[in-house]
């Protein structure tokens, strides 16, 4: 049992043999925050009054879903055997969206705490960031959570977890983040097997940034991670890609609130500001050194984040297209890797395309824009990025179906994906029938202790995108775990198809799909269509088409009777404001050629979602 | 009437009408609407403002009629009040519920009221509701003598299965019979069908028409079933025991009804009412449709004077309260803008024959005119002579004839 440091190290002059830099890899809910409270307490970095669940996670949304889409940094001070040391724990995102997010937090770190609910086992989200953090030679330190749970089986998943990294089931730690149990062991395990952090305290100063947020306040607040020499409050930096240099108005580090110091040394965490008030400035996975004594060498692995999946976003009520322009503008300071341009629809008017980097990407998004800045959305199906070759040689960028190149096609690229899944043996076979009905192709499988089982397969991203994860989860109940990373692309037989209404397009229901299922999809809308398009005075025929060749057809029936038999007494007045609310209600009519349609059918539409009444009155 | 009570501005306690519905009162008639809100039983599909003998809450049927005589008095004070010229009443119309469920003697004390209030134009048209069952020849010669003109018996249906799913309690053979007492007594005669109940076939309602022909009425009355919300029906239809009425079904027979009628020498003067002759048109309804003033009595009734709408308070029992303390009965008015008013002329008229003159309109409800005779909505000749009349097709589309008139 350790106590709490008496005296915490002072950074800037901390000897980098007392620095322990880690990360904690867990599964959305498998307690990392919790663990990350009780350490917080535990170590005294905050004190008992000012503690709240999930201190680090500041987002509403992450606190909410308990998961963090933001890394952050913390240093803590803990004692062994009469020797302070400096922990600096950076808590990474928890998602395969995020994978090269995670790959910079991993690389600011020496080891890791592998974190695995004692109740459930590995998922395939950890498993992954598992194999990440190996590949980057973290030391990996094991430990069960959630051990005051009934349900806890230590033993069972000790064994499936030692089997996965090597060395024995007596190795794994367990602890309880919500009873504080196992964890003054954990930060002591944390000190003796977490390598030191090693570097040049004289040569030029080189830090990672591994997260850049904004603040409204503060502007933009870079974490990062210093390998080599020092950096000090008041000194010019330079960000090595892009050359741009700024004035360090401040440097210091998160214990857990923001403490300035006389600087950062070899091995530190900590953050600086600059007054840069766009995190675009400030990417995470470059590299910080002086404008007075540059570097001449990057630190490796920096990537420009791309976006892998996009969507259409449009707001429901049109009047509120320049409040999305805003929140865009301002969700673009704190996300660097969201990607948007105005983009019009004839059924949803004016809209924005915007690129994520996956599906949680997407969602997060889209409930920070319709929290924070009050918003009604709807989202198109998601795409993905082909790159389509016509005959006559020339190849284009599709990100949205529109862009999809009318005439002859010779070929067309669409980008795979990996995938891993983990679930109970019981739903191989579930699992199986599901990916191939996907074009996945199984690249193996293999059982983890007595009753789980990986499969990974190949397969296309557009194949995943669109509500693969929903039957997934349904067809497991809700026990399949995923991940994916991407893997090149192949050429397959793909086709756009559109949806037509009386002859004309409408553009938000074109989809980009293999030739295979080009039909199953045309009579998946038309059919859909049918039931929400209201009835109009005239047959109104819903079509599917690859070019010119319709593949599907279905009609909506010439309306035959519309009044109202009796208009007596109160009759009147109802009437009238019946009027006059169709009237209003006539504004939010698109017109499609000839046809009216209430705005609600083409999101119904989108969402699936056919019981909304058909309520044209 | 149907429905919840519409939100509005209050009334006020003594009745009083804003100045406004002074303007162009000459050119208005007055009408009274007398609703007797009472049902031996509740049909499934009615949403009206009546009550079984069980839901009155301590309101007595027996003390109604002087109820709503106070009201028809009060009328006439706050009519004067308001500064309105005294204007002798052109159509009376009970409705109910069932105002024959009252003896005759209520029926005629309440017209009686409105002869000594208000005053009655010789030759007014004067009708009463009534259901088959629950009149006899006698007690529709007491009527005829009293001074109506007129009854409307609401047969619905000549198909025992129909009037069961409707609840309707009479005996279909007995329509003929209470037709002919009618005219024997000397009063017009107007029957009321529905279609388009559950269950009901094309023949069904065949055979229902030709049984409404058969008793040589001078008008009729086909409404489509409509299933309000809060009624059984709609509860029934929720949970699957029966089946909504397909509109395709009931626009056929529409047809059919609009067929079978010109051929038996009625023409249609409203989407829904057909006369063997202009003088049997109902001329209280034609008040309405024409927004004349009209004043209703009587719980949940609703009245309009020269723009002004308001609406009485639901419950017989909250009815007779305020009329025993010589208040307003009214809950809540509106009073309509220039706009509103003029909506209510086009979705009014436009469903009547020959009920809107084109040079009326709204440069934008002209242009739209041609639109329409191109889809076969309103009458070329008619339209050529200035007037909207609603071909067959337009009669079944008449809303959205009114919606492109209004655009």
């Amino acid at each position: 049992m350790s106590p709490k440091a008496v005296k915490a190290l002072e950074p800037a002059a901390t000897d980098p043999s007392f620095i322990r830099n880690f990360c904690i890899i867990a599964h959305i809910d498998h307690g990392k925050s919790t663990l990350a409270d009780r350490m917080l307490s535990v170590t005294g970095a905050v004190a008992d009054r000012d503690m709240r669940a999930q201190y680090l996670d500041r987002m509403d949304i992450e606190r909410e879903r308990g998961i963090t889409i933001k890394s952050q940094a913390v240093r803590m001070p803990w004692d062994v055997d009469g020797q302070t040391y400096a922990l600096n724990m950076i808590d990474t995102p928890g998602h395969v969206d995020f994978t090269y997010e995670v790959s910079r937090s991993l690389a600011a770190c020496e080891g890791a705490i592998l974190l695995v609910d004692a109740a459930q086992g590995i998922e395939a989200q950890t498993l992954a960031n598992l194999y990440l953090a190996m590949e980057n030679d973290l030391e990996i330190i094991p430990v069960l959570n959630k051990i005051d749970l009934p349900a806890a089986d230590p033993d069972k998943y000790a064994k499936e977890i030692a089997n996965l990294i090597g060395g024995s089931p007596e190795d794994v730690l367990k602890v309880s983040g919500k009873t504080g149990m196992g964890v003054e062991a954990l930060l002591d395990r944390v000190v003796e097997r977490i390598p030191n952090p090693v570097g040049d305290p004289h040569a030029p100063a080189r830090a990672m940034i591994f997260d850049s947020v904004y603040d409204t306040y503060r502007g933009v607040i870079t974490y990062v991670r210093m390998i080599d020499g020092q950096l000090s409050p008041r000194e010019r930096i330079q960000m090595m890609s892009t050359r741009a240099v700024h004035e360090l108005l401040e440097i210091g580090v998160s214990s857990p609130e923001p403490v300035p110091t006389k600087g950062l040394g070899v091995g530190e965490v900590g953050y600086l500001i600059t007054g840069v008030k766009d995190v675009r400035q400030s990417k995470v996975g470059d590299t910080v050194t002086t404008a007075a004594k540059p570097s001449t060498e990057a630190l490796p692995g920096y990537t420009d984040p791309k976006p892998m999946v996009f969507s259409g976003l449009y707001p429901i009520d049109g009047s509120d297209y320049p409040v999305l322009r805003d929140a865009l503008d301002k969700l673009k300071l704190s996300d660097a890797s969201l990607n948007y341009e105005p983009e019009t629809s004839v059924a949803l008017g004016f809209g924005f395309r915007c690129g994520f980097l996956g599906l949680l990407h997407l969602e997060i998004v889209t409930e920070r824009l319709e929290r924070e800045f009050n918003l009604d959305l709807i989202a198109t199906a998601p795409s993905v990025t082909y790159e389509v070759t016509t005959d006559d040689k020339k190849t284009v960028t599709v990100t949205n179906p529109s862009e999809f190149p009318s005439g002859k096609i010779s070929s067309v690229e669409e980008p795979m994906v990996k995938v891993g899944i983990l679930a109970p043996k019981d739903y191989v076979g579930a699992i199986m029938e599901l990916c191939q009905g996907r074009r996945g192709a199984l690249l193996g499988m293999e059982y983890f202790g007595e009753d789980r089982v990986e499969l990974r397969y190949t397969m296309p991203l557009g194949e995943i995108v669109f509500d693969f994860f929903d039957h997934l989860k349904s067809r497991t109940q809700g026990y399949a775990s995923l991940d994916y990373e991407p893997s090149g692309s192949q050429t397959a037989d793909l086709v756009k198809v559109d949806i037509l209404l009386q002859g004309e397009q409408v553009d938000a229901f074109s989809a980009i799909v293999h030739r295979d299922k080009a039909y199953a999809y045309g009579l998946l809308m038309t059919e859909r269509l049918k039931k929400l398009i209201p009835r109009q005075q005239f047959e109104v025929p819903i079509q599917a088409a690859i070019g010119a060749r319709i593949i599907a057809r279905e009609s909506v029936r010439a309306m035959r009777k519309d009044v109202l038999a009796k208009c007596y007494g109160g009759d009147i007045s109802r009437k009238r404001k019946l009027l006059e609310k169709q009237k209003e209600g006539k504004k939010r009519m698109k017109m499609v050629g000839r046809v009216e349609v209430p705005q609600e059918a083409f999101i119904a539409a989108l969402s699936g979602d056919t019981e909304v009444a058909k309520d044209k009155k | 009437m149907a429905g919840p009570l519409p939100l509005g501005d209050p009334a006020p306690p003594d009745g009083v009408l804003p100045g406004s519905v002074l303007n162009d009162v000459d050119s208005r008639t007055l009408a009274f609407y007398l609703h007797v809100p009472f049902c031996r039983v509740r049909c499934g599909y009615c949403d009206f403002n009546t009550y079984t003998a069980t839901e009155l809450r301590g309101a007595k049927q027996s003390d109604y009629a002087d109820e709503a005589a106070a009201e028809v008095a009060f009328a006439a004070r706050a009519l004067a009040e308001t500064g309105l010229p005294h204007r002798q009443v052109d159509t009376i119309f009970f409705g109910g519920g069932t105002p024959t469920l009252l003896p005759a003697a209520d029926l005629i004390r309440m017209l009686d009221a409105v002869r000594t209030h208000h005053g009655i134009v010789p030759g007014a048209e004067i009708t009463t509701e009534a259901n088959p069952d629950s009149v006899d020849a006698a007690y529709l010669r007491q009527l005829a003598d009293a001074g109506f003109t007129r009854v409307s018996f609401g047969m619905q249906s000549a198909v025992p299965h129909v009037l069961a799913t409707l609840e309707r309690t009479h005996d279909p053979e007995r329509v003929p019979l209470v037709v002919q007492w009618a005219k024997d007594a000397g009063l017009q005669v107007s029957v009321d069908l529905i279609y388009g109940t559950p269950g009901e076939t094309l023949s069904d309602w065949s055979t229902s028409v030709d049984a409404a022909l058969a008793t040589q009425p001078d008008h009729i009355s086909a409404y489509s079933l409509i299933v309000e919300q809060g009624t059984k029906l709609a509860r029934q239809i929720r949970s699957g025991i029966v089946a909504l009425p397909d509109e395709d079904l009931q626009a056929e027979m529409y047809e059919l009804i609009d067929a079978r009628l010109a051929t038996a020498g009625f023409s249609w003067y409203e989407v829904s009412n057909w006369s063997t002759s202009i003088n049997s048109r109902s001329r209280h309804n034609l008040a309405y449709w024409r927004s004349q003033d009209w004043w209703g009595i009587g719980p949940g009734a609703h009245s309009h004077v020269g723009g002004v709408r308001w609406w009485n308070v639901k419950h017989p029992a909250a009815y007779a309260a305020r009329m025993a303390e010589g208040v307003s009965p009214a809950v809540g008015r509106e009073t309509l803008g220039r706009e509103a008013r003029e909506l209510e002329r086009i979705l009014l008229n436009t469903r009547i024959r020959d009920g809107i003159a084109i040079p009326s309109l709204s440069s934008e409800g002209r242009v739209a005119v041609a639109g329409l005779i191109a889809d076969d909505l309103v009458n070329a000749k008619a339209a050529l002579a200035g007037t909207i009349e609603l071909t067959l097709r337009g009669r079944l589309l008449a809303d959205v004839v009114v919606r492109r008139l209004t655009a």
